[in-house]
């Protein structure tokens, strides 16, 4: 199978009060187009930061980043953004829909960017998907909390793109959504053959995926094939 | 693998832009619509002010017969020599002719008496337009009988009525009709000099006009059609112009009148300019706000790909969409309020004004309203381009910094730039738009800089055992993403405004109070003939009045500056001569020695002139120097009515013109101008308002000729002219304050939420609505307080300089009306904070967080 994200010796610092503040320091792994690998560690361990280089979000201070061949190191912020319409789709925490667009809307942003045509069909049934074909026409305040999500999962997968990033996407619901919501993620992941990587302190969660780097004080603590019954009712909580 | 390069070429995609800026809108429109509120007003004021300035120049053009009367006026200040009387007879068949002069007359019925205007006409004039009376027949009916027809104003000033009676020097005439209008004639006109209009041929006898006396000749000429006056006009100018005689044509009272009233609305379109510029500051800091809450958005939309150029502009569709609707509605609202502006200006102005909606002063503001809103919303909107995409996992370590983007440095040169092409188009003049646009941010720079010391004075001097209220009222003007400053700004320069206005009421009235009180002279009698002269001042005397001068007036013009004459100084254009110097008739006096209001700063003072051979050395006031271009030893030919004769500048005096008394721009020594025609001046002082009316009764009974100023005529007249002129300013402040409270409304609105999450947290720990109530009127009072503090406190200082360097008068600014301000604009702030915040006010905590959030 083929590499679509590598990542060689990343690090990223801050500077903070004066001072240089390492967040990540000399994280290598490499992804298997269409795996399903988690990024777990503890508040304050650098994964957010991890995933925010990985998928083009921010800058490294050293290392490269490849994604799907394209090493981001040397693109624009416009260029990265060319580069995330393409191939990538996300999923947070917090859900991050606009505001002032419609849950059809929110879905069809990314194809419109790209500048395809006759899309709303295409939105539409990723709304079917995701069980909320008949409040497309809602904005997301009139949402619940899940439904949310839900848009926000017809979005990420709204452009086919080759990797997706969920920032703990289950991580602001209750447990009977949050369920849902999971399933959802893995049912659409399998059908696109999408490659995942999941970014979460839920061991539960991260479970479900086929691998999991763990991240300890900006360092790669281990990086290991799933045994779910080793993980099971664990947690970073 | 290769890399797909074209990925990286996808163009801008207008149209959807363009449908994302119309359905980000969609839940902002309200909100969006309130920042370009502030702006509004100030499009308002400059269509409105550019409409009427379209309007009022057709009007002038259309009506510019009728401003004149005629469609040629010859006029001179002396009898026209007879060659030259031969020629002003020979110009046409139909003409009228006038003299005019100021006079006392004399109302007998109530014993009134007033210096007016006498216009003694003989002919049809006017051709154009109508002396406008009540009764309207009134305009013909005085004409051939001995009648009269007096300015409204002096008709109610003495309660007098048609069929009353006048005496205008020897003669009674019977009032035949109230005069309302006349051509040419203004309300300002009419408070000045009241003009009262009576048949020519009875001028003689009223026995006014007499050798030296101070008549106006004026010729109105009527001509046929296929008459081309303009032609005319230009054959003559040459012969009129040596004989020191005045013309205007429909064409020249065209150009004079627009260019006056063409300073006239540049001085209003440049303060409404300031009014949309605090508007635009109110939008720049709303939308400085709007932006910081859309951070998270386009965090969102760069995670999913939008360019950072595409996010700018999806915005910037935004405020040039809503800034178009706010002018739009501006230059509607313009439209509307230029129909209150003749009201407003109706005595400044000579002719009707139509009210036609002027679609080229509605292009000319929408196109100002757009340009400047973008302008301003580009400070903040420069710095959408760095917002990361990671906020959208958390705000940035390196947050989003709307202050320090370097492309503000460019908006803000291309905001200066503006500000000064916009005054350079109106004054024409590049040093003008420099000084302008300079005074413009520095009185901005001061306005802050006094906001931000009140402000941080308060802060220090609110002491720690004030009750929790009061500080929490003050602490609120320092929430996040307040508007305080610029709302002190806006507000404080209405103020400023105001407040300067009545200083410098108060400075002017004070200086002519102050100027004829002690013992200094308070009344002025003029016209004095030779044989007069010591039986006024016997009048005085028995009167108990001083003779505080008696002073002789001879008329002259001025013929050469060092043997060249008017003519040729005017034709040369390297002469730093003013050409008025040769036009006008210049009222000079003799005497040997030098009086109180007068010193010699250059060049030595000879009052007196020995032989007939001796060298004639006169003395000039320093301004008429510089006018004249002048130094010592200068030599200046007089024409005394025929006789010619030659002077020497011996020296320079500065004058105090500021006393109810004579001063003169040239002084002769004694020995020179005895002979000559001349009149008389009498300064006394009158000790009340009593004793100067029955003593100018008696005058004018007993001396007709002889007319009288006093002080309280002078300050009747300078409260009327600056009552009207303080009427202008006030319009205009209105519109600083109210685009100041407009900013207000859209700040309380903006800041809704953040009050509602406020008020609710209060309401947990236990406020009561009345605690509430109370923290947020003295939040708004304090804005107000502090505002209109600025704005007093700034007009102190340049009330103070205005009177110390402009008016050299003493500045005792008395409290009331600056403490009447303050209170008003307080209370005013209070009043419409609290408007916008009932809804947080008056509901229950839940119901608010159901309702609004």
């Amino acid at each position: 199978m083929a590499t679509i994200l590598d990542i060689r010796n990343l690090g990223k610092t801050y500077r903070s009060g004066g001072k240089e503040l390492a967040v990540l320091t000399d994280i290598n792994f490499s992804i298997e187009e269409g795996a399903a690998v988690s990024i777990v560690g503890p508040s304050g361990s650098g994964k957010t930061t991890l995933l925010g280089l990985c998928a083009g979000l921010d800058r490294a201070s050293s290392g490269s980043v490849e994604l799907n061949n394209i090493r981001l190191d040397d693109l624009s912020e416009d260029q990265r953004a060319q580069v995330r319409n393409r191939y990538v789709g996300f999923i947070f925490q917090n859900f991050q829909l606009l505001p002032t667009l419609t849950a059809l809307e929110n879905v069809m942003v990314p194809l419109e960017l790209r500048g395809e045509k006759n899309i709303k069909n295409q939105a539409l049934d990723l709304l079917d998907k995701v069980g909320l074909a008949h409040r497309h026409h809602h904005y997301p305040a009139q949402l619940s909390g899940g439904e949310q999500q839900r848009v926000s999962l017809a979005r990420a997968f709204s452009n086919r793109p080759k990797i997706l990033f969920a920032d703990e996407p289950t991580g602001n619901l209750d447990a009977e959504t949050s369920d849902k919501v999971e399933k959802l993620l893995f049912d659409l992941n399998q059908d696109a053959g999408t490659t995942l990587v999941l970014v979460t302190h839920n061991l539960d969660l991260a479970a479900k995926t086929q691998r999991i780097i763990r991240i300890k004080g900006g360092h790669i603590a281990s990086d290991e094939l799933v045994n779910s019954d080793q993980l099971a009712g664990n947690s970073y909580q | 693998m290769d890399i797909d390069r074209t990925i990286f070429k996808t163009p801008l995609n207008l149209p959807w832009l363009l449908k994302m800026a119309w359905r980000d809108s969609r839940r902002n429109r309200s909100r969006l619509f309130l920042f370009v509120s502030s702006i509004i007003l100030g499009i308002a004021a400059l269509v409105a002010i550019y409409s009427f300035g379209y309007n009022l120049r057709d009007d002038i053009d259309n009506q510019a017969k009728t401003l004149l009367g005629a469609d040629l006026v010859i006029s001179s200040n002396q009898v026209p020599a007879p060659a030259l009387q031969k020629m002003i007879d020979s110009l046409g068949t139909t003409r009228s002719q006038e003299r005019s002069f100021a006079s006392m007359i004399y109302f007998i019925k109530n014993q009134g008496t007033r210096l007016v205007q006498v216009k003694a006409l003989a002919g049809a004039y006017p051709y154009y337009g109508a002396l406008e009376t009540t009764p309207t027949s009134a305009n013909q009916n005085f004409r051939n009988s001995r009648k009269a027809l007096v300015d409204k104003t002096l008709m109610l000033q003495f309660n007098a009525h048609v069929g009353d009676s006048i005496r205008i020097g020897n003669l009674s005439f019977a009032i035949a009709g109230i005069l309302n209008k006349a051509p040419g004639q203004t309300g300002l006109t009419s408070t000045v000099a009241p003009a009262v209009y009576i048949p020519l041929q009875y001028l003689e006898q009223t026995g006014l006009v007499q050798k030296g006396s101070r008549v106006n000749y004026r010729y109105y000429y009527k001509f046929d059609e296929g008459v081309d006056a303009e032609k005319l006009s230009k054959a003559i100018e040459p012969r009129l112009d040596k004989e020191g005689l005045n013309q205007d044509t429909i064409a020249s009272t065209k150009e004079n009148t627009g260019r006056s009233f063409a300073d006239l609305t540049r001085f209003l379109t440049l303060v409404a300019f300031i009014a949309l510029l605090l508007g635009c500051i109110g939008v720049a800091s709303a939308i400085h706000i709007y932006m910081r809450e859309k951070v998270a958005s386009i965090a969102v939309l760069r995670c999913l790909g939008i360019k950072a150029k595409q996010a700018f502009l999806i915005y910037l569709i935004q405020i040039v969409g809503i800034g178009l609707l706010g002018s739009l509605i501006g230059a509607a609202l313009g439209t509307l309020v230029q129909r209150a502006l003749p009201a407003v200006l109706g005595d400044f102005l000579p002719i009707e004004i139509t009210m036609a909606t002027s679609w080229a002063a509605i292009g000319q503001g929408v196109a100002l309203g757009v340009i400047i809103s973008l302008l301003f919303a580009l400070l903040p909107l420069v710095s959408v381009r760095n917002i990361s995409p990671l906020n959208t996992l958390r705000l940035s370590l390196e947050e989003v910094n709307f202050r320090r983007d370097p492309l503000q440095w460019l908006v803000y040169g291309l905001i200066i730039l503006f500000v000064l092409s916009f005054s350079l188009l109106q004054m024409e003049n590049w040093r003008q738009a420099v000084y302008f646009t300079g005074g413009v941010l520095l009185g901005f720079a001061v306005l802050t800089a006094v906001a931000y010391g009140l402000m941080w004075l308060m802060r220090r001097s609110i002491p720690n055992s004030w009750g929790y209220l009061w500080r929490q009222g003050f602490a609120n003007l320092y929430r996040p993403n307040n508007q305080t400053l610029i709302l002190l700004v806006s507000i404080g320069l209405g103020t400023a405004f105001i407040s300067t206005l009545y200083f410098v009421q108060g400075i002017l009235i004070d200086r002519v109070s102050l100027s004829a009180s002690g013992n200094q002279p308070n009344m002025v009698l003029f016209d004095i003939q030779t044989n007069q002269r010591d039986q006024v001042a016997k009048m005085a005397q028995q009167n108990n009045l001083p003779l505080l001068q008696q002073v002789p007036i001879v008329t002259m013009r001025l013929e050469e500056i060092n043997g060249r004459t008017g003519v040729e100084i005017k034709a040369d254009s390297t002469a730093e001569i003013r050409p008025w110097v040769f036009n006008r008739e210049y009222r000079v006096t003799y005497r040997d020695t030098l009086v109180d209001s007068e010193k010699i700063i250059e060049g030595k003072w000879r009052g007196t002139v020995n032989s007939p051979n001796d060298t004639i050395y006169i003395s000039v006031a320093e301004n008429y120097a510089d006018n004249l271009n002048a130094k010592i030893g200068d030599r200046l030919l007089f024409n005394v009515q025929g006789a010619l004769i030659p002077t020497v500048i011996g020296s320079f005096r500065k004058v105090d013109w500021n006393r109810v008394q004579t001063n003169f721009l040239v002084v002769f020594p004694k020995g020179v101008l005895e002979e000559a025609p001349q009149f008389h001046v009498l300064v006394t002082r009158v000790p009340s308002n009593q004793v100067s009316a029955r003593f100018q009764q008696a005058l004018v009974r007993t001396f007709p000729n002889v007319s009288v100023i006093d002080l309280a005529l002078i300050l009747a007249t300078l409260d009327e002219i600056l009552g009207k002129i303080a009427f202008v300013i006030k319009f205009m402040a209105a519109f600083c304050i109210s685009t100041g409270l407009v900013v207000l409304i859209a700040s309380v609105l903006i800041s809704k939420y953040q009050r509602i999450q406020e008020s609710v947290l209060l309401r947990t720990l236990g406020a009561n609505r009345r605690q509430i109530l109370t923290i947020t009127a003295l939040e708004y009072f304090f804005l107000g307080a502090l505002a209109a503090a600025t704005g007093i406190l700034l007009s102190v200082a340049a009330s103070w300089a205005l009177a110390r360097f402009s008016f050299e008068a003493p500045f005792n600014p008395s409290l009331g009306p600056p403490l009447a301000v303050f209170a008003i604009v307080s209370l005013l702030t209070v009043a419409i904070g609290l408007l916008n915040s009932r809804s947080v006010l008056i509901k229950s905590p839940l119901e608010i967080l159901r309702t609004e959030v």
